[in-house]
């Protein structure tokens, strides 16, 4: 269990206050800020380049290169967002990172916005988390108080605003562009890209966005070097990972896990095996907008490329897991009514196309489908998945497709039309 | 330049270019239908999609510059797929009744759909019907026929700065509509009828009269005259695809015979006559020192926007009549008189570039009689267009036919009341000379002529300089107001119109309307000035006549009742 588990980021969760910047300190917390400014900008985003850190909200992309990318795009004045607008069903863990040890999050983006030069900071919290935002308000206005944030940032003439910023409620929000436009006033919708965010980002200027877990691990590279934090995990996959364990497990939670682990032993030796002694039906990884997995499969690590080279992804860490008294299609049903209700309507594919999916699974669940309408189910997946504005409608059909895949059984078509379709 | 591959062909373009005009110069239309080229990137119709080597998802060529060495696909069968499936989702949540719909034959989705072959949609209708909301006189809105391409709203809230319309609800739920689902008649919509120009399909269109003209036609009992404004001679041979630009005047007069109007006139006239009456006005506010800038109230759609957002300046506003209506009220009365008829007798009609004349003519204060509507049905260049087809009437080919007398007798400077700007310059015409006395030499005043939004000249008027403004727009005419309201408009007169270009880009023109096409309507109307022989509106001999016969003097007694009005606080 000891090389399953390990404590890096949750070092400190339960032993200190978080609502206590001293207890932070006293721990040693903000410290990798001021080695930071000791640095260059440069040889801060070098650290975090060899770190091999890569972004934890679901995309995986190399936080370094991000950071770069942010400091050498001209325009002024420039922005850190932090998404914590943690909205993916499955997915509790940013809201623990915030609630336990909220300073670690704020450092870094502190230092990412030494290295950036952004002047300007917004945590982007999920309305519904009250308890987050009411500490990492309070936390911010501790490290305000101690010069962690604000002006003249321990007196080395760095300035660095950070403003608690709540959504609404709606799902899309979480996407980074309906996040940014949310933040300009506009309503949550998303836009075309490119341009990146790192290019034109929030009111168009450079701006380096990444989740809550992202931002956490950057005072630990700056800590102890990125050279060292690379010896963390798997070729791919550097560092630890939060995990969002739920559903028909004896032991759902939040668990901190070295990459590689199986989700075998996830299940297993985390989560103290399915309830009631059921077996595992499905497992669904990242959350509503993940794919599904059979129980033939749970030997899977968790691995940035050896998931992509399964035509998979673990997403932002969540861990679904679905027992046998359920059915594969009624799950799958949820997870699409979710994106149904959350659309918000911008885009042809993801506006109409979610009530057209719920029909046609609904013909499978009724036993009714042809194979006329096992092919359109393919080809609007494909159109939705492809065509999109955004992740939302992009992400939409994941689950679903994944089934195809991996529960074929369960898509029977009506023996009268049975066809080459299948 | 930047270099990039379509399709396997090599092509240079300018950087900034989108791949959608990247692929337009080597000869392939990709079809769009959120895509306006004068209005901000959208992107969300997502049928304009495209391959392009190294990215995962399919692209939107319409907001998507080329970057050097990009590989792009525009006819893969992964794109004709996501083409065809987008078109095909619309239709799934769309009242799919072409044959009897207003857009029949002008409609962006119908035109893609044929021309990717789709006969039907393979998923399931899923349209709520909703209720249409025909409560405006000038436009209905059919939330039925709308694909959310979101076009309307950006002409709304940029163009216009009113926001009358936006998105609401989400998903496949989602609309476009007032806040809080109120009515177009409870909100403060100008009636410009913009968002109908460019919906590409039937979601927003003009409230149809044409019914209501071939009963008055085929009543014998009536005296059926029709007046044409001076935009829609430039643009009603876009309907029957005539070049934009084309003037036809002549074929217009004759068109309109053979429908069956008794009298066919020409607003032009009106448009004479409130020159006159609105020099005479600036004149006397310049000499008693009235309320300065005076502006014009040509422009119903302007009216509109002064009575509901800007009452406080409403002393501003010239208090003459527009042409239309100066002409409706002239109808009914003086030439009623001369026909020896009744004012019920006559039905009295107008073409109009416009949606917001249909509001216009249905005011209260427009029944000279008290009784009676002085224009009784106003029709757009667009319903214009439809009966004439209605009639099998092919205006290609007609022969050109002149105006009835006595509205029949116009200038160059009527004319340009069609172009904004034009007004202004043929208020300068005639003002000029009637303050100096002089001939004026150079009658093309340069400076007010153009597309921008806000135009400014001086006049030398012996010795006196005024400052005169010229603005289309609505937004536009916002930034003038707060002018106003801030002291700082130190202009004697300003002209303002609601529509972009003025009445040539109105709201009841053609569809297709660009501001590369305004231009050649625009060109179009200075010709038409050039080409008569008459070009000051105080030199027209019928306004003259008119004078010495029946209203004896400008801003009379007589115009005051017939040609001038007054406005209201209208802030909702």
């Amino acid at each position: 269990m000891s090389e399953l588990t390990t404590v890096f980021l949750t070092r400190r969760f339960d032993r200190i206050n978080p609502e206590s910047i001293d207890d932070y300190i006293a721990d040693g917390g903000y410290e990798a800020l001021r080695k930071a400014l000791t640095l260059s900008k440069s040889a801060v985003i070098d650290e975090v380049k060899a770190s091999g850190l890569k972004g934890r909200g679901g995309a995986g992309y190399p936080t370094g290169l991000k950071m770069q990318a942010v400091a050498q795009a001209s325009g002024y004045p420039k922005y850190i967002i932090c998404n914590a607008d943690e909205g993916e069903p499955g997915n509790f863990k940013d809201r623990y990172m915030m609630e336990k040890d909220p300073h670690q999050f704020i450092e870094g983006m502190v230092i990412s916005a030494y290295a950036t030069g952004a002047e300007k900071g917004y945590v982007f919290i999920r309305g519904e988390y009250d308890n987050a935002i009411a500490i990492v308000e309070k936390a911010l206005s501790q490290a305000r108080m101690k010069g962690f944030v604000g002006q003249n940032i321990l007196d080395r003439g760095f300035d660095f605003e950070i403003e608690v910023f709540t959504g609404a409620g709606s799902y899309v929000c979480g996407e980074e562009y309906s996040l940014m436009v949310c933040i300009e006033g506009r309503p949550g919708r998303s836009t075309y890209k490119p341009p990146y965010p790192t290019h034109e980002g929030l009111f168009n200027k450079p701006t380096q966005i990444n989740n809550v877990e992202t931002f956490a691990n950057i005072p630990h590279i700056l800590s102890m070097g990125g050279a060292e934090f690379a010896k963390m995990g798997t070729d791919s996959s550097k560092g630890t990972k939060l995990i969002s364990l739920s559903g028909n497990i004896n032991k759902p939670g939040m668990y901190e896990v070295n990459f590689g682990i199986t989700i075998r032993d996830i299940i297993e030796k985390l989560g103290g095996g399915v309830r009631d002694g059921r077996k595992v039906k499905l497992v669904q990884l990242g959350g509503a907008s993940g794919p599904v997995i059979n129980p033939s499969m749970l030997d899977l690590r968790l691995d940035y490329k050896e998931m992509q080279d399964a035509g998979l992804s673990f997403g932002s860490g969540a861990v679904i897991v679905v027992d046998d008294t359920h059915e594969v299609l009624d799950i799958l049903k949820r997870g699409i009514e979710f994106f149904h209700h959350e659309s918000c309507g911008k885009c042809t594919p993801c506006r109409e196309g979610n009530i057209q999916m719920l029909i046609l699974l609904q013909k499978f669940i009724d036993k009714t489908a042809t194979a006329e309408d096992y092919k359109l189910l393919d080809i609007l997946m494909e159109v939705m998945g492809g065509a999109s504005i955004c992740g939302l409608g992009q992400a939409a059909p994941t689950a679903l497709k994944s089934a195809l895949k991996n529960f074929s059984g369960e898509f029977e078509v009506s023996k009268v039309n049975m066809g080459e379709a299948v | 330049m930047v270099n990039v591959r379509i399709n396997n062909k090599e092509v240079s373009v300018e950087p900034g270019t989108t791949i959608l005009e990247a692929a337009k110069r080597i000869g392939i239309d990709i079809p769009t239908l959120c895509y306006h080229p004068d209005q901000d990137r959208k992107a969300n119709c997502r049928v304009c999609v495209v391959e392009i080597e190294g990215f995962k998802t399919l692209q939107a060529s319409c907001s998507t510059i080329v970057c050097e060495g990009m590989n792009i696909k525009t006819n893969t069968p992964r794109v004709r797929n996501a083409r065809e499936v987008v078109i095909e989702l619309m239709m799934a949540n769309h009242d799919v009744s072409c044959t009897t719909c207003p857009s029949n034959h002008h409609c962006g989705l119908q035109q893609i759909a044929a021309d990717l072959g789709i006969r039907e949609s393979r998923f399931e209708n899923v349209l709520g019907t909703q209720e249409i909301d025909d409560s405006s006189p000038s436009v209905i809105r059919n939330p039925n026929k709308c694909i959310k391409c979101g076009r309307c709203i950006q002409m709304c809230a940029e163009v216009q700065g009113l926001r009358i319309i936006d998105y609401t609800n989400r998903s496949s739920r989602a609309e476009i509509k007032p806040a809080y689902g109120k009515y177009l008649s409870d909100v403060a919509c100008v009636s410009c009828g913009q968002c109908s120009v460019v919906c590409p399909v039937a979601a927003i269109t003009e409230k149809e009269d044409i019914e209501r003209v071939w009963e008055a036609i085929n009543d014998p009992s009536k005296t059926v005259v029709v007046q044409t404004a001076p935009a829609v001679r430039v643009s009603i041979g876009e309907e029957f695809g005539m070049e934009p630009g084309s003037i036809v005047t002549g074929k217009l007069v004759a068109a309109l015979r053979l429908l069956g109007f008794d009298k066919v006139f020409d607003t032009d006239f009106t448009a004479d006559l409130t020159i006159i009456e609105e020099g005479n006005e600036l004149l006397k506010r310049l000499k008693e020192g009235g309320v300065l800038p005076m502006i014009t109230s040509c422009s119903p759609g302007w009216i509109n926007f002064v009575e509901q957002y800007y009452p406080e300046l409403l002393p501003h506003v010239s208090s003459c009549k527009s042409p239309q209506q100066m002409f409706g009220a002239l109808a009914k009365t003086y030439y009623a008189e001369k026909m020896g008829k009744k004012p019920e007798d006559i039905f009295s009609v107008s073409i109009m570039p416009c949606t917001a004349k249909k509001f216009e003519a249905k005011r209260e204060e427009m029944k000279s009689d008290g009784e009676h509507y002085d224009v009784d049905v106003v029709l757009t260049t667009r319903e214009l267009g439809k009966m004439l087809k209605q009639s099998g009437v092919n205006f290609r080919e007609l022969a050109e036919e002149e105006y009835d007398d006595p509205f029949g007798i116009t200038t160059g400077a009527a004319v340009i009341f069609g172009a904004s700007g034009g007004v202004m310059e043929a208020a300068l015409r005639t003002v000029y000379e009637l303050v100096t006395g002089k001939m004026l030499r150079k009658l093309d005043f340069t400076d007010v002529r153009g597309m921008e939004g806000i135009k400014e000249s001086e006049v030398d008027l012996d010795g006196t300089i005024i400052k005169v403004a010229v603005v289309n727009t609505l937004s536009k005419a916002r930034d003038m107001m707060e002018l106003i309201k801030s002291g700082k408009a130190d202009y004697a007169f300003i002209e303002v119109m609601c529509c972009p270009t003025g009445c040539i880009g109105g709201g009841g023109q053609p569809y297709g309307g660009t501001r590369e096409l305004f231009r050649k309507r625009m060109d179009a109307i200075y010709r038409a000035d050039e080409e008569l022989p008459l070009r000051k509106s105080h030199k027209n001999p019928a306004v003259a006549k008119l004078y010495d016969e029946f209203l004896l003097e400008p801003l009379g007694e007589k115009s005051h009742h017939l040609l001038h009005t007054k406005y209201f606080n209208r802030k909702k």
